[in-house]
């Protein structure tokens, strides 16, 4: 079970990250669970400095952009 | 592997390893070399293309009004994608090497007066969107970075970029591109030094001081070919939005050049009206836009007969001053401190606006 939280304040590309995530653990079938995290200062106690963020079990993997399909699929591994 | 309770989360943010790229360094430099022969050849064939579409356009005579505007169009637009295009994927491989992170380190432990300069010329070249300026902010502030240093960066980074820089460039001449480049940044490092002299720091909202100093970050060691997607994925997200712009900017430039009363602005927005100058920063503070969504507002503002000064002043407080960003910083300041960051910022907008007048 990987626990998948996105983080961002809404943004179009937040949205994106979280579709790609999805879509990403779909295809791999992973066993997921999905959160956004949209409150300020929860994203900040994770130390990122930019949004949209992707943790996965509670590790930073990714932030400030959306990553592509192959990629997104390495940080779910 | 089981959840991670979400209090014990802020310090464990790994080092993620390099993603792997799936173009081999070989083959992106062989791209790249061909790519770069193709550009300078289109570049060295503009001016022919743009006779020759026209003169495949049925109804059109050579040498008529409506042969130069079309000319002027099929020139200018092919132009200023190509500067885009070159730019933006050049300038997305530089930022892979500032990331936020990267920006932080090289701020932090800086002087008040190096840590401004250096950060108003950082907010050039660091990825930055509004909606990551309150996560910006307190990472900077977490980090040690002062007060007025952080803001020279925020005035810098969405006023100050590439984009608008090509923009200008391709069409209003090296001079607009490079007054816009010098004042924008000095609007940024006044803004900063102000606000460091003033010491606010207490203005900022309390818990921003409780966040205690976030890790090392998510920062990825990048290999070239990680840096070269980097770039190629900069290339496709803005060029694939600000191509409309040009299309309109040009558009409108060509629409005018010649049909429109080129002065029917005048009165409103000329050198002689000098209050347009603060009246386009007010009008400027509740739009928003980026700046590549002014550059045809300029365009057609320019073409009508409004003053240079007054046209990069409304375009930089549209861009500069923003309302909806105002609210976001709402919550790591108080109120007080953003009137004084939007005055100060309005007022050096001003000076620019004036001086253009002036000088131009």
């Amino acid at each position: 079970m990987k626990t998948i939280q996105v983080l961002g304040t809404g943004c179009p590309k937040c949205k994106k990250l979280g579709e790609v995530a999805e879509e990403a653990a779909k295809a791999a079938g992973i066993e997921y669970s999905i959160e956004k995290v949209t409150d300020m200062q929860k994203i900040i106690a994770f130390g990122v400095m930019a949004t949209p963020a992707l943790v996965v079990d509670g590790k930073v993997k990714v932030s400030g952009r959306v990553p592509s399909a192959d990629e997104m699929k390495g940080m779910l591994a | 592997m089981g959840a991670a309770p979400s209090a014990s989360v802020s310090c464990a943010i790994g080092d993620p390893p390099a993603p792997a790229s799936r173009v081999p360094l070989g083959r992106w430099l062989a791209v790249i070399g061909i790519s770069l022969a193709a550009w300078f050849g289109a570049f060295q064939v503009l001016a022919p293309f743009a006779s020759w579409v026209v003169r495949g356009l049925p109804g059109i005579t050579a040498g008529s009004h409506p042969a130069a505007a079309l000319e002027f169009f099929f020139f200018e637009v092919p132009k200023v994608l190509l500067l885009l295009v070159l730019i933006v994927f050049v300038m997305g491989v530089i930022r892979s090497f500032f990331s936020p992170e990267t920006t932080r380190r090289l701020l932090t432990g800086r002087g008040e007066h190096g840590g401004t300069v250096l950060a108003a010329l950082l907010g050039i070249v660091t990825p930055f969107c509004s909606c990551s300026a309150v996560p910006m902010f307190i990472g900077f502030m977490s980090a040690g970075v002062p007060l007025g240093v952080t803001f020279a960066f925020l005035v810098s980074a969405p006023m100050v970029n590439e984009v608008a820089l090509v923009l200008l460039f391709g069409l209003f001449g090296w001079k607009v591109a490079g007054i816009y480049l010098v004042t924008g940044l000095a609007v940024a490092m006044a803004t900063g030094w102000v606000i460091g002299r003033l010491h606010l720091e207490g203005w900022v909202q309390p818990w921003v001081a409780e966040v205690a100093a976030a890790g090392p970050g998510a920062s990825a060691r990048l290999s070239w070919p990680n840096r070269f997607d980097l770039g190629l994925e900069a290339l496709r997200d803005i060029v694939g939005r600000t191509w409309p712009y040009v299309v309109v900017g040009v558009g409108a430039g060509a629409a005018i050049h010649g049909w429109v009363p080129a002065d029917s602005l005048a009165p409103l927005m000329g050198r002689s009206a000098w209050w347009s100058v603060p009246v386009a920063v007010l009008i400027g503070v509740p739009m928003y836009s980026n700046a590549a969504g002014m550059i045809p507002v300029v365009q057609a503002l320019l073409a009508k007969g409004a003053a240079l000064g007054t046209a990069l002043a409304f375009m930089m407080a549209v861009v500069g001053l923003s309302f909806p960003e105002w609210v976001i910083l709402r919550r790591v300041l108080t109120i007080k401190l953003i009137a004084v960051f939007a005055g100060i910022v309005a007022v050096g907008i001003m000076i620019v606006g004036y001086l253009f007048n002036w000088l131009f």
